[in-house]
């Protein structure tokens, strides 16, 4: 099944936010070799530049380094991990304070029904 | 490297103009689509590429070449109509295309051809709609070609057919090759775009990066297109 993707934003932009989230999330474990590109790029349903795009800006970010002959691994640098993780957990958090701030919710408000969620 | 390069082409139709002078070029390791409604012009455009029609003004270059039978081995053209016997089961498909073609990897097709489990006893006529079309592109995309021209690869096949066909484009994809796809249906297809090419009336009113389109618009290409199209 293809990725599902999002109307006003590139494409490559996309596929980085979603390796982000398998890579902090542990569904690529630290140091495991992802699929080569192409096969990659099969599976999102996307053009294999678009994907090489994305996984070179990911090298520079440190979540994926290169070996020359064997081909792509997750960092083993679980501080690294960490620090993409928080940033994710920051972005995740001010979109919803942004969506519930539409809704005309004050920051307290908001604040307040966190507490009181529950699943 | 440079594929195809158009330059002040145009062709008419008796008085209806059918492309109006159209400069037009794109490089390898790319994936195009050439999209427009029906009737814009983009079959007659790839016609032309392909030298099944000659054009009224203007000049088409295939790998700095003119179009002729140099070039013709350089493309691998699927058309948007019925153009194999219809009698032909599969491993006759296969002798047809490699008796026609040196650059057939026989390889490449029966493997794929393989994983369709197709009843090697049907003829292209007694396969589903679907399946022939498959067929059709898993033969095209077998060729090492250095232009690829698939004339509506998508049209009336189901979701699953469809995700095959373009999983079949995308791991075929070639760095020294062009793919140019023409389409009406643009959601399916634009994740597997590097750039896009909008054609109107015969003429060209856009050539961009795909993301680029997306980014700028803030919306999909599909959605910028239906604005632009309405």
């Amino acid at each position: 099944m293809a990725w599902e993707f999002a109307g006003g934003q590139p494409i490559y932009q996309q596929i980085i936010r979603s390796m982000e989230i398998q890579i902090v999330s542990g569904k690529y474990h630290p140091g495991e070799k992802i699929p080569a590109v192409r096969e990659l790029a099969a599976q999102a349903g996307v053009n294999p530049n678009t994907m090489q795009r994305a996984l070179t800006e990911l090298e520079r970010e440190g979540l994926l380094y290169s070996r020359r002959t064997s081909g792509r691994f997750v960092t083993e640098n679980e501080s690294t991990i960490r620090e993409a993780r928080r940033t994710l957990a920051e972005q995740f958090i001010s979109e919803m304070f942004k969506n519930l701030e539409n809704l005309g919710m004050k920051r307290g408000e908001i604040i307040e029904a966190i507490d009181h969620w529950k699943e | 490297m440079t594929i195809l390069e158009c330059t002040n082409l145009t062709k008419n139709y008796g008085k209806t103009e059918a492309l109006k002078n159209v400069n037009l070029t794109l490089e390898s390791g790319r994936i195009a689509g050439l999209l427009g409604p029906n009737g814009s012009g983009k079959t007659t455009l790839i016609k032309l590429v392909n030298r099944l029609l000659q054009p009224t003004s203007g000049q088409i270059r295939v790998c700095g070449q003119n179009p002729g039978p140099e070039t013709k081995a350089l493309i691998s053209y699927l058309p948007d109509k019925e153009y194999l016997p219809e009698w032909m089961k599969v491993p006759q498909l296969l002798n047809f295309y490699q008796d026609f073609y040196a650059d057939f990897d026989m390889e490449r097709a029966r493997r794929m051809l393989a994983d369709l489990k197709i009843d090697k006893a049907k003829t292209l006529k007694q396969m589903s709609k679907g399946t022939n079309e498959k067929v059709r592109l898993i033969l095209t995309m077998s060729r090492r070609a250095k232009l690829y021209l698939l004339d509506e690869p998508i049209a009336g096949v189901d979701p699953a057919a469809r995700d095959y066909i373009i999983r079949t484009i995308i791991s075929n994809y070639e760095k020294d090759s062009l793919i140019l796809i023409s389409t009406h249906l643009i959601a399916d297809i634009e994740p597997v775009l590097d750039e896009v090419i909008f054609l109107k009336d015969g003429e060209i009113i856009l050539q961009e990066e795909a993301d680029k389109v997306r980014s700028q618009q803030g919306k999909s290409v599909d959605e910028y297109f239906r604005e632009v199209f309405r």
